[in-house]
C-alpha cells in the first residue's frame, strides 16, 4: 500500500559526499569562495511579478538509464518552476551550447545571448550499488556566479521526486522562501451524476472516493473505492495519515486513514455526527464539530488519550475549526451572529471575538502555515469568493471569484493556496464539473490542477520529509 | 406475483440495512422450496410505499433556514397522524442543503434541518425512540439543476420509513 520511498533518500548539502566535495572545489576554484551571493532574486509578495527567463538543460549521463532519467528531471523542474508563474524556463530548442558540452564551465555568453538569466545544469550516473546519483548547479548567468550546487542517491524510480527537490532547492535559493513542490495533494475525487460511472450508488450518487497524487498531478491513485459516501480530507502534518469524514454504514463519523497500511479508523465513540476535522499542527489532536440534537460544537480529541474536551457551548452552528500554527488559538465558522461568519477563539475555547465583518458570510477559515494569514471561502450576492485576511480580520484581499468555489488550502510556505471550483449544473444533469484551481497569494497565476476525473475538497501535504 | 413482492423486498433489504425481519405476513420464502434466507417483512415496503404517496414525505426549507413553516407542518401533520396509526413503524429523517453554501456547514444545516422535523413530530406526540436522523447536508441533490427551482428542492427533510418496530 505504501507510496512513500521504500529505500531511504540521502541529500548531501555537498561537505558529506567526497565527490561532491571535489565539484565544489572545482567550482570554487573559479574564482569564488563558497556560494556566491545571487544577484538575481524574485520577490514573491509583489503582485504578477515578470517570470524570471530560466534554462533548465536536460542532466548529462553517460548510460542510457541515467541520460533517460536527466532528461526527465529537467523536464519536471522545468514544469515545476512554469507553474509556479514566477519562472519562465526557455525553449530549450534556442539552447547554444548542448547540454553534453555542459560538463565543463557553460559558456555564460551562449545564455546571455538568448536571455537565460539563471541556467540549470546536471548530471545523473547510476553508480554501483545501483543507486541514482543526481546533482544539479543553478548559475546566474550574467555574474557567472553558482548559486547553488547539490548531489542527491536515489533509486532510480524515485527520480521523481529528485526533481522536486531540485526545484525547491531552486524556488528557495532564487526566492528565499521554502518551495512546495515535493509535496501531495489528497482530495475527493467525483463524477457528475449524468456521467456514466462505477461505483456509484443511492447514499453516494457521485460516487466520492479519496485520492492522493503528488502536487503536478503524477502518481495518482485513489485510496477508496467509491462505496462509501467521503468528504473533506486533511493532511497531518506528520504525513502518514488522513483525517477525513465517511459515511461508512450510513453514520457519518470523523476517521482517519493511514497511507501506508491503508488501515481506516473511526475516531472516537460520539453520540451524533462528526464531521469537519483537521490534525493539530503537532499532529498530536484532532479538532472538529459534533453534531446532537441539531447543535453542532466544537470538539478537540487528543490522538493518544482519547481524552474529547468541547470548546464551544452555543446554540449556533459552530464548524470548520482551524488551528493557528503555533496552536494557541481556533478559527472557526459560527453563524452566532446571526450569519455565518468567522470567529477566533483561545486554544481552551475562551475569548471568542468576531474577525470577519465584509459585506455577505464566511466560511471554511485555514490558518496559513506561516501565521500570517487566514484563507477562507466567502458568500456574496450569490458568488463565491475566496480571500485571505489577517488573525485579526483586517486587510481582507479576494483572490478568485465564481459561481461555486470553496475550500481553500494551503501551499506549506503559505504562498500559494488550491481550492475547487464547481460550475453550474444543467436540469439534465450535464455540466456541474468540479476541479482543483491553484492560485498565487498575489491572486495571480491561477492554473487547474489536473486529476483523471472531477475533484473536490483538495488538502496539500506539508513538505515530504 | 409472489417472486415480484420477494424482489422488492429484497431491494428493500439492500437499501435500508437497518430493516428487521418481522412474523407478518408474506416474510421469507416458505414453500417456495429454494434455499432463500428469511426476508424482512412486505409489510413494511407497502407501508413504505404507502408513505411517500398517501402522506408525502418530504418537507421544503427556505434559504439558509430550519425552521418548518406554516404550510409544511401541514405535510408533519399528516406524518404524524399516520405514524400513529402504524405505532411499531420506526423512521430516519433526512436532512439536505442546496448547494449554495460551504459543505461543512451545509452539513450542520442539514442536521440543523432533519432536527426540526424530529422536534415538531416529538411535538405532535410521536415518540422520540421512534426517530433517527442524518444529515447529507448537500451531497445527495433531489433535483438537478443550477437555479432556485432546482435548490428549493433540495433544501429538505425527508421522513424515510426504515421499518416496523421489534
Amino acid at each position: 500500500m505504501t507510496i512513500r520511498p521504500m529505500i531511504a533518500f540521502k541529500k548531501s548539502t555537498g561537505l558529506l559526499v567526497a565527490p561532491l566535495v571535489a565539484l565544489l572545489a572545482f567550482a570554487a576554484a573559479l574564482g569564488d569562495a563558497g556560494p556566491a551571493r545571487a544577484e538575481i532574486t524574485i520577490d514573491i509578495t509583489r503582485g504578477n511579478v515578470e517570470p524570471l527567463p530560466i534554462a533548465v538543460t536536460d542532466f548529462v549521463g553517460k548510460s542510457g538509464a541515467a541520460a533517460r532519467a536527466g532528461r526527465d528531471i529537467a523536464g519536471v523542474i522545468a514544469a515545476n518552476l512554469e507553474r509556479s508563474g514566477l519562472f519562465k524556463p526557455i525553449d530549450r530548442k534556442a539552447f547554444i551550447q548542448s547540454s553534453g558540452a555542459l560538463n565543463a564551465l557553460p559558456r555564460f555568453g551562449d545564455w546571455r545571448v538568448i536571455n537565460a538569466q539563471a541556467l540549470v545544469q546536471g548530471r545523473t550516473e547510476v553508480v554501483s550499488d545501483g543507486r541514482l546519483r543526481v546533482e544539479f548547479r543553478l548559475w546566474d548567468v550574467f555574474s557567472e556566479q553558482q548559486m547553488i550546487g547539490l548531489a542527491y542517491f536515489t533509486v532510480p524510480d524515485n527520480w521523481r521526486r529528485v526533481a522536486h527537490i531540485i526545484s525547491d532547492a531552486i524556488y528557495k535559493r532564487v526566492t528565499g522562501e521554502e518551495g512546495y513542490f515535493d509535496t501531495r495533494i489528497v482530495y475527493v475525487a467525483e463524477q457528475p451524476k449524468s456521467a456514466k460511472g462505477v461505483g456509484r450508488n443511492r447514499l453516494n450518487p457521485f460516487g466520492k472516493r479519496l485520492a492522493i497524487m503528488d502536487q503536478d498531478g503524477e502518481n495518482h491513485r485513489f485510496l477508496t473505492d467509491g462505496t462509501t459516501l467521503v468528504l473533506t480530507p486533511r493532511f497531518s502534518p506528520t504525513l502518514q495519515e488522513i483525517t477525513y469524514m465517511s459515511y461508512f454504514r450510513n453514520n457519518p463519523r470523523v476517521y482517519i486513514f493511514n497511507i501506508d497500511t491503508g488501515r481506516q479508523e473511526v475516531l472516537g465513540d460520539f453520540p451524533g455526527m462528526t464531521f469537519a476535522p483537521r490534525f493539530s499542527p503537532d499532529g498530536k489532536k484532532i479538532i472538529m464539530s459534533m453534531a446532537k440534537d441539531g447543535n453542532s460544537e466544537i470538539y478537540v480529541m487528543d490522538l493518544r488519550t482519547r481524552v474529547v474536551r468541547q470548546l464551544t457551548f452555543h446554540s449556533a452552528i459552530d464548524t470548520s475549526p482551524s488551528f493557528s500554527p503555533d496552536a494557541d488559538h481556533i478559527v472557526f465558522n459560527s453563524d452566532r451572529g446571526g450569519s455565518q461568519q468567522l470567529y477566533v477563539m483561545d486554544d481552551r475555547g475562551k475569548n471568542v471575538r468576531r474577525i470577519s465583518f465584509g459585506n455577505g458570510r464566511y466560511a471554511t477559515p485555514v490558518w496559513s502555515p506561516r501565521g500570517d494569514l487566514i484563507a477562507f471561502t466567502k458568500l456574496s450576492g450569490g458568488r463565491f469568493f475566496i480571500g485571505v485576511m489577517k488573525p485579526d480580520g483586517s486587510g481582507e484581499r479576494l483572490l478568485a471569484e465564481d459561481f461555486k468555489i470553496e475550500g481553500p488550502t494551503w501551499a506549506p510556505n503559505g504562498r500559494v493556496l488550491i481550492f475547487y471550483r464547481k460550475g453550474q449544473t444543467n436540469r439534465d444533469g450535464s455540466g456541474g464539473q468540479s476541479k482543483l484551481w491553484s492560485i498565487d497569494l498575489t491572486g495571480h497565476n491561477e492554473r487547474e490542477i489536473p486529476t483523471p476525473m472531477d475533484a473536490s475538497d483538495p488538502a496539500w501535504s506539508p513538505l515530504i520529509p | 406475483m409472489r417472486f415480484k413482492v420477494l424482489g422488492m423486498v429484497a431491494a428493500l433489504a439492500l437499501a435500508v440495512s437497518a430493516c428487521e425481519s418481522t412474523s407478518g405476513s408474506g416474510a421469507g420464502a416458505s414453500g417456495s422450496g429454494q434455499s432463500i434466507t428469511p426476508l424482512p417483512a412486505a409489510a413494511p415496503l407497502a407501508l413504505k410505499d404507502q408513505f411517500v404517496v398517501d402522506v408525502g414525505d418530504r418537507v421544503f426549507f427556505a434559504f439558509d433556514r430550519f425552521d418548518v413553516e406554516q404550510d409544511q407542518k401541514k405535510v408533519l401533520d399528516v406524518q404524524a397522524a399516520w405514524l400513529k396509526k402504524y405505532s411499531s413503524v420506526t423512521v430516519t429523517i433526512e436532512g439536505h442543503a442546496d448547494e449554495r453554501g460551504t459543505r461543512e456547514y451545509n452539513l450542520a444545516l442539514g442536521e440543523r434541518r432533519a432536527n426540526a422535523v424530529k422536534e415538531y413530530l416529538i411535538y405532535l406526540g410521536i415518540d422520540a425512540k421512534r426517530i433517527k436522523t442524518v444529515s447529507y447536508g448537500e451531497e445527495r441533490p433531489v433535483a438537478l439543476g443550477s437555479d432556485e427551482t432546482a435548490w428549493s428542492q433540495n433544501r429538505r427533510g425527508v421522513t424515510v420509513v426504515t421499518g416496523p418496530g421489534s
